[in-house]
């Protein structure tokens, strides 16, 4: 059995804050907490930065713009050219529609796949998911988890650390 | 703070002082308990539906479009009236779930998965009739450009063309939406699970989610740059389906309103299905406190507001039939009201322009019952709709020697009846299988979510 770290229950979001903010303030880095939904302003209390992921969707939207209009200017002005309606071959008007759906899908592929990146989702499992109480982090429970590789983690000293915060219900992370 | 009316207007998100606990189990309900009979029972009726749309389009590509009405001056008959309108009934999903998302309506959160469900479901039966309309079915891939031995490639300069490209991203994007949107709510539901099968199904499906909120700040991220993305995306479908008929040169359809007309047609129509599925839910599920009539009259609000555009469209249509001096554009509207289809045409504006003003009334549009009727007006006034435009425009072409009168076979009309028993089918499944209110995003909105809901002074107001 190795040890992962501990697991702590909170009443509320407003608690789970204030956790935060003293777990933060004690230096620990590799600490998470977990909810049934985002809570607001919980990212500042945790210390998170801000999230990397709309530069991938824009990396995204760059490129499906420059395919589009790459792949319709080279099929139909270049390579198989069809004279129609009196348009020009290569008539970025005509293009538009197209060039504006695939930039949306592309961007979309990259914010949706590039969260999951950034999540590492999908991982089916955790160490955590040994312990029978996460199950209620997705209906109503509040928590926090410190892990074991963060450099100011000590087994005796984190546990007192969250008892005296008020932290209820602390519990070992096994796998 | 939001800039919304929320000062003023105190009404909770969520009635009953509900916990989080009771959300979950209020929204699980339904998934976890033995299915009740009328479930079967719409379930085998919609499946028997979908079977004969199968059947039908089994038959058609066996036989070719001479089963269906079509004649010469109408081409576009059923298959691409039926694909509009339900294409259009998609479009409510994304309005909801994206555009209210931007503006910060909380309201909202109970019905955008119902919405998104819809969306998904009713692009799914669109996209079948132009499929099945390209008449030799085995030459579908020329839609899309892919490398073939005659060295050729699909004409980008056509408005089907970028219909392709529309309703596949469109349905593409819906999807990704939906999907973002569930994961924390298979999560849930997996770590409700009570039978083996149950917790690897949802555990697959919700990725390992576990409510971190490392994951939960990446994926608000992801979701609001969703719906930044599908709201262009929804005004640009319709609009590009609007092309289809509106650069072509053809009296009727050759018209620069159509883009905003479609779209607010298809808002109309959207917000009209929504409304009519989700009056029957929330009444079977017990969803009364989640779903409450606040949310179905804001719902009628913006079915009296898309209602009144359309019905201001179709007036100007005939102004600038008129103001064009264009002969063959005025006879093209005269035709419409007053010629062989003038009752599609007045069963239209009736349904369509006159049954949504009933909405003005406070208390007409928070009666479930007349909302339900209206609802369905609706329904039949946006399906009528497409027909007129479709057919009006075809039948009395440039040449009277070649005028004609539209009658759809009954291969036509089983088609489009069966292609309710998809949408049924899948929608049944949906109600039965997924979270049919997003579970994590109405408990963001309750009162008890918001961590200065604890502070000192709120307590000394309560």
């Amino acid at each position: 059995m190795t040890f992962h770290g501990y697991l702590c229950e909170v009443d509320n979001p407003k608690d789970l804050i204030e956790l935060s903010k003293k777990v933060r303030d004690s230096g620990y880095i590799k600490f998470d907490t977990y909810s049934p939904f985002p809570i607001h302003g919980i990212d500042k209390a945790m210390g998170i930065p801000a999230s990397v992921l709309p530069w991938l969707s824009l990396t995204g939207c760059i490129i499906g713009l420059t395919c589009a209009l790459t792949m319709q200017i080279w099929m139909n002005g270049i390579d198989y050219k069809i004279p129609l309606s009196g348009k020009p071959y290569i008539s970025l008007p005509a293009f538009i529609p197209v060039t504006f759906e695939l930039t949306i899908l592309f961007t979309a592929f990259f914010t949706v796949f590039g969260m999951f990146g950034l999540n590492k989702l999908p991982t089916w499992y955790r160490p955590i998911f040994n312990n029978a109480s996460i199950k209620r982090a997705t209906c109503s429970g509040f928590f926090l988890s410190i892990s074991t590789l963060d450099n100011n983690f000590d087994e005796t000293k984190t546990r007192l650390f969250l008892e005296k915060c008020g932290a209820k219900n602390i519990e070992r992370i096994l796998d | 703070m939001d800039i919304t009316n929320e000062e003023i207007n105190r009404v909770p998100q969520v009635l009953g002082n509900k916990s989080f606990k009771e959300v979950t189990e209020i929204i699980s309900k339904p998934a976890e308990t033995k299915a009740p009979k009328w479930w079967f029972i719409g379930l085998v009726g919609s499946m028997s539906l979908a079977a004969l749309l199968f059947s039908l389009i089994g038959y058609l590509i066996w036989d070719g479009v001479g089963v269906w009405g079509l004649n010469n001056p109408v081409g576009w008959g059923f298959a691409i009236v039926n694909f509009v309108f339900w294409v259009g009934i998609g479009h409510a999903g994304t309005l909801i779930s994206a555009i209210l998302f931007l503006f910060r309506q909380k309201w909202r959160t109970s019905i955008n998965r119902f919405a998104e469900a819809m969306t998904i479901f009713a692009v799914i039966c669109a996209g079948i009739f132009p499929g099945i309309h390209v008449g030799r079915i085995w030459l579908a891939y020329y839609l899309f450009p892919i490398p073939n031995s005659m060295a050729m490639w699909p004409n980008f300069k056509s408005a089907l063309l970028w219909d392709v490209f529309a309703v596949s991203t469109y349905f593409t994007v819906s999807l990704l939406f939906w999907y973002v949107g569930l994961i924390p709510d298979l999560a849930t539901f997996r770590d409700r699970a009570t039978t083996k099968i149950k917790k690897i199904a949802y555990g697959i499906f919700a990725l390992g989610w576990n409510g971190s909120n490392r994951h939960w700040l990446n994926y608000e991220k992801a979701y609001m740059i969703l719906a930044a993305i599908a709201t262009p995306l929804v005004l640009s479908v319709h609009s590009i389906v609007s092309f289809d008929f509106a650069t072509s040169n053809l009296p009727g359809w050759h018209t620069t309103i159509f883009p905003p007309y479609f779209v607010a047609g298809a808002v109309f129509s959207g917000f009209a299905m929504v409304l009519t599925l989700l009056i029957i839910a929330r009444k079977i599920f017990g969803l009364e406190d989640l779903v409450t009539i606040r949310h179905l009259e804001n719902m009628n609000k913006f079915i009296l507001a898309t209602g009144t555009m359309v019905g201001y469209a179709y007036a100007m249509e005939f102004f600038m039939a008129w103001y064009s001096a264009n002969q063959y554009e005025a006879f093209a509207f005269i035709n419409r009201a007053f010629g062989p289809y003038a009752w599609a045409y007045w069963i239209m504006v009736s349904c369509n322009v006159i049954s949504p003003q009933f909405f003005w009334f406070k208390k007409l549009r928070t009666n479930i019952h007349i909302m339900f009727i209206i609802s369905i007006f609706v329904n039949i006034g946006m399906w009528f709709e497409r027909f007129v435009i479709t057919v009006t425009s075809l039948h009395r072409d440039f040449l009277p020697s070649s005028w004609d009168y539209y009658i759809p076979t009954w291969v036509d009309i089983m088609t489009f009846v069966g292609s309710f028993g998809l949408f049924f089918t899948l929608f049944l499944l949906f109600l039965k299988y997924l979270p049919i209110i997003s579970i994590s995003e109405v408990k963001g909105v309750m009162d008890i979510a918001d961590p200065h809901h604890y502070d000192d002074h709120k307590e000394e107001k309560s």
